[in-house]
């Protein structure tokens, strides 16, 4: 290099002036900062040699790298495997035990309903939330409710876990007349005005135009054929003397009134998307949000 | 600096006064090691006091209780065990607390009596003696040092060096380990280090900390505290004209000048300052207390000693450098410690600290109860017409064995039942249990649509033993 040098201090420059008498100095860099420079470069090698670095684009792949001492080929696929494989491992135990197990023993191991309740949430949100509403809550339709409330006690099926296993494994399906050709107007209102009242029975008519036939001589319903309680305060569809009229008329997915309401449980074990221990684990899910009924004999404490 | 043209220029009066400050501006950036003269005295003595205190950082975590660690901030188990005392992280708020405590201690001794923690209780300044000494004892008194450092390299310097740098290397493992050691079992630890058989972490902690010891208190040390440091600025600007500082007399001491042979002190031109640079050798971090209290000074008051020993040698009151105020200094009175509001605001709050610490220390109970209602639904109608709330319940145990509890709630709603209130819950040890309550009650009794309620549990064996939590029972609109 040529000798630049400051006219006042005498120091080399670099040549190069600005402003008339602005100029740079020809310093080196601190030694640690030429040292912290040549690490870095030192770093980069090792890592580029250690770690894939290279994507391949006409292959699609990447060069592997030397690997680590000791844990070998690094790849983001396999750390993310490994990770996986920590929570398939804390949950593997329990899905081990729910295999063979029925529904009630595993309402009834404390441990295991409690990792039922958290692992059936995302079950419940995928396949069953669309018409039951998330967390059970029921969905509604112009009509009314359009799938059941999960969450209350009152079943048309039966409230045991085996019941609830049942209802999701084989599917539900009631079915309710209708009746607007067989009753008149003035009938089809006074037995809605007794059913809303939550007292089928005030009226003659229930006996005398065959509704005890399903919905029992109380009005209780019969879980075997799925037929409605009548008597207590939880509603199928609509609690409104309206509502009860339009049920009374159209019936329940009745072939022959287009108007029919449709009140139908799909078979989850045809639809072949669930298999039977995520039916198990539905079941035990839906059977703690609150209305699950104790089968005879007692199982024991939840 | 005396022959610089600015201290020309101030000289001949060509630039104002203003410029003074930095022609008198000496920094002491660690281009040359200080080695200070260790002298006898009443702050030595002090000093050496103080610092035994971190003799307990060595020992403390083999001290066992129950057959435990009895100090242990297991920070694997998120535990903290201190003899019989096991606080979680549910309880982590006392630490905040804590650390105020600590804080305001610290701002209310600096602003009484300046920066004692820096002087006698903190590990740097602490290590650093410690470093100090080891090299005195090896290579001499600093006259040698200074020799040595600036002598070529050859048998004897290497052997020196070598024993002092493998003493310093020896007490920074030392430190390292010790430091380990109270966050995992102490005995658990040594055996896995003497069979090599540390994890990853622990070889990182332990190199580290032995790195740092070794730089901070071998090479650094005074550094540390003018350039490193927060608190030691922090500390500085908490003194004001009535905190008690190692200061110089200047009244006193002025004009200074040599002592001569013969020479009659009574009746001298000169002050009671000699001259003699005994305050400046024997000061660690390198400082002339003369100019004034500065950043440098960490007021270990070793520059006391060493001037109250010359002033006895030449018959002189003792105490021409000595802890003052500024006020007693400048011949301002001299206010009493209540009259100092800032020192009185600190131990208020730090008494408030201490309470709360104290509350929560005797209400750390050995139960927790936390209570979540179910947002989706709020409620639930049933069959019966009766309105369901459902609770999540955790209830953490902090006692050292499994037990079972019951639960019971007071207020909501007339006629409730708790659903399954008879049945007894498992809570293991050590960790918060979950389990769902449903509350149910009829319809007709719920007035508001929130209902504040309050649900308790209790150890079935031990009633005494609950936790309480107050939540709302939901209801229809009306």
């Amino acid at each position: 290099m040529s000798e630049n040098r400051n006219a006042d201090s005498g120091e080399t420059t670099t040549g190069h002036v600005w402003d008339d008498d602005l100029a740079d100095y020809t310093n080196q860099p601190p030694r640690w900062w030429m040292i912290g420079l040549a690490v870095s470069a030192i770093w980069v090698v090792v890592y580029f040699v250690m770690y894939p670095s290279i994507p391949i684009a006409t292959s699609g792949t990447f060069t592997p790298g030397i690997g680590l001492p000791g844990s070998g080929q690094w790849t983001a696929i396999k750390e993310m495997e490994a990770d996986q494989k920590d929570v398939d491992d804390v949950r593997g135990k329990f899905e081990k035990k729910l295999k063979d197990m029925a529904p009630a023993a595993i309402l009834a191991d404390k441990e295991l309903s409690e990792y039922v309740s958290r692992s059936g949430k995302v079950l419940f949100s995928d396949n069953c939330a669309a018409c039951h509403g998330q967390n059970g809550i029921g969905t509604t339709d112009k009509q009314g409710l359009f799938a059941p409330i999960l969450n209350d006690d009152d079943w048309l099926f039966g409230g045991t876990v085996d019941q609830i296993y049942e209802s999701i494994a084989n599917g539900r399906q009631g079915m309710m007349m209708a009746h607007k050709s067989s009753l008149n107007d003035e009938e089809i209102k006074a037995l809605a005005g007794a059913v809303s009242q939550g007292n089928p029975t005030a009226t003659p008519l229930f006996t005398e135009k065959g509704c005890v036939g399903c919905h029992g001589a109380d009005g209780k319903g019969m879980q075997a054929m799925g037929s409605a309680n009548l008597a207590d305060k939880v509603w199928r569809f609509a609690g409104t003397p309206e509502g009860i009229k339009y049920t009374i008329a159209h019936g329940v997915n009745d072939p022959g009134d287009k108007e029919t309401r449709v009140a139908i449980m799909p078979n989850f074990t045809a639809a072949g998307k669930l298999s039977a221990v995520e039916m198990k684990k539905l079941a035990v899910y839906v059977f703690r949000f609150g209305g699950g009924k104790a089968a005879d004999p007692a199982p024991a404490a939840q | 600096m005396n022959d610089s043209p600015l201290k020309k220029d101030l000289d001949d009066g060509s630039v104002t006064g203003l410029y003074r400050e930095h022609a008198e501006w000496h920094v002491n950036s660690g281009e040359k090691t200080i080695h200070a003269k260790r002298m006898p005295g009443f702050f030595r003595t002090l000093k050496t006091a103080t610092e035994s205190l971190w003799l307990f950082f060595f020992v403390g975590a083999y001290l066992r209780w129950n057959g435990k660690q009895a100090i242990l901030l297991d920070i694997n188990n998120r535990q903290f065990h201190f003899f019989n005392l096991t606080i979680l992280p549910q309880d982590v708020w006392m630490m905040s607390l804590l650390l105020l405590l600590l804080a305001m201690v610290l701002f209310a001794v600096t602003s009484v009596a300046s920066r004692v923690f820096c002087g006698y209780f903190c590990f740097q300044t602490a290590w650093t003696d410690l470093f100090t000494w080891i090299e005195e004892k090896i290579e001499g008194p600093p006259a040698k040092r200074h020799k040595l450092d600036a002598a070529p390299w050859n048998a004897k310097k290497i052997r020196l060096k070598t024993i002092k740098h493998a003493i310093w290397l020896l007490v920074s493992v030392l430190t390292g380990i010790s430091f380990t050691i109270w966050f995992e079992d102490a005995f658990q630890y040594w055996h896995n280090l003497l069979a090599f058989n540390l994890s990853l972490l622990e070889w990182a902690v332990l190199v580290t900390m032995v790195l740092f010891t070794y730089y901070f208190a071998g090479f650094m040390r005074e550094q540390v505290c003018m350039w490193v440091c927060p608190y030691s600025r922090i500390q500085g600007v908490m003194c004001d004209q009535q905190t008690i500082l190692p200061a110089y007399d200047e009244k006193r001491g002025e004009p200074r000048g040599k002592l001569r042979k013969g020479e009659a002190l009574a009746g001298s031109k000169h002050g009671d300052c000699i001259d003699c640079f005994q305050c400046v050798q024997v000061c660690p971090t390198g400082v002339d207390i003369r100019r004034g209290q500065q950043l440098g000074c960490i007021t270990c008051g070793l520059c006391l000693d060493a001037c109250d020993s010359v002033m006895d040698r030449i018959g002189r009151p003792r105490g021409l450098i000595r802890y003052a105020s500024l006020d007693e200094m400048e011949g301002h009175p001299v206010k009493k410690l209540y009259q100092h509001p800032r020192a009185l605001v600190y131990v208020i709050i730090l008494l408030l600290a201490l309470g709360g610490i104290v509350y929560g220390l005797t209400h750390l109970g050995a139960l927790t109860l936390r209570v979540a209602p179910e947002r989706q639904p709020l409620f639930v109608r049933m069959s019966d017409g009766s309105i369901q709330n459902k609770y999540t319940f955790r209830v953490l145990n902090k006692t050292g064995k499994d037990l079972h509890v019951m639960v019971s709630a007071e207020g909501g709603i007339k006629n409730q039942i708790i659903v399954g209130a008879g049945q007894k819950q498992l809570v293991t040890h050590g960790k918060a249990s979950t389990f769902t309550v449903f509350v149910k009650a009829p319809e007709t009794n719920i007035l508001k649509e929130v209902t504040p309620i309050e649900f308790y549990v209790s150890n079935t064996e031990d009633p005494t033993m609950r936790a309480e939590y107050h939540t709302v029972f939901n209801g229809p609109k009306h």
